[in-house]
């Protein structure tokens, strides 16, 4: 039984943590994405984060299945949608191995191709007032 | 009377603002492609700020352009990803 990747609650770092130690893992990696409070030189007030639910389920299993099939890893990824305030975690990823090196990698990896094809939007809203919806370039 | 073949389209984030709504039904379009709905919703209020070729899923798969559609289907179309 898996968990679902997105949730509406705060992220619990620890909670991932917990989900992947096995008494085989020598080490645990870990990424935590937070709500900062500038974007190009503009204050940021919230984050509005949206998703296209079941996609970005697939999607989250398939990067895990990819990951737990180039590195002997054990692994957790969650993402928060809803509105988020400075310093909230967005995105937590916990990933253990017997040995740092698969551990740090796997992370990464995660990290990475989440961002990249996992359908999430964040639309930002400045201190100013203004409202942009955030693209990657 | 059967009704028309149709479809599906579901809108995120900037698209979603552009046409005024998160989802909408089509008559599938000739041809029954996904560039054919694209094109179909280009000429929609608000679909002309449409990028050429917009990241388009089908049934939550992403696919080709010159994929085929059919009646019942669910179209999304994706803004560029930002998660993270």
């Amino acid at each position: 039984m898996s968990v679902a990747f997105l949730t509406e609650l705060p992220l619990q770092l620890d909670a991932l943590v917990a989900e992947v130690a096995a008494p085989e893992c020598g080490g645990i990696a870990t990424f935590l994405g937070l709500v900062r409070n500038h974007q190009e030189g503009r204050a940021v007030e919230r984050l509005e984060y949206s998703a296209y639910h079941p996609m970005a389920e697939g999607e989250c299993a398939t990067i895990v299945a990819e990951a737990m099939a180039q590195w002997p890893v054990r692994v957790a990824v969650r993402h928060r949608v809803g509105t988020l305030l400075i310093g909230d975690a967005a995105v937590a990823v916990a990933a253990a191995s017997a040995h740092r090196a698969a551990a740090f990698e796997a992370c990464r990896y995660l990290i990475e191709e989440l961002k990249r094809r996992v359908p999430i939007w964040k639309k930002e809203f400045f201190l100013d007032g203004s409202v942009d919806w955030v693209e990657p370039r | 009377m059967p009704d028309t073949p149709s479809l599906t389209v579901l809108l995120f984030a900037r698209y979603a603002e552009l046409f005024g709504a998160a989802e909408l039904r089509l008559a599938l379009p000739q041809p029954a492609t996904v560039a054919g709905v694209v094109e179909a919703l280009r000429i929609l209020p608000g679909g002309a700020a449409l990028p050429l070729n917009p990241l388009v899923a089908v049934n939550a798969r992403q696919a080709r352009s010159d994929q085929p559609v059919s009646a019942g289907d669910e179209l999304a179309l994706l803004p560029p990803m930002a998660g993270g």
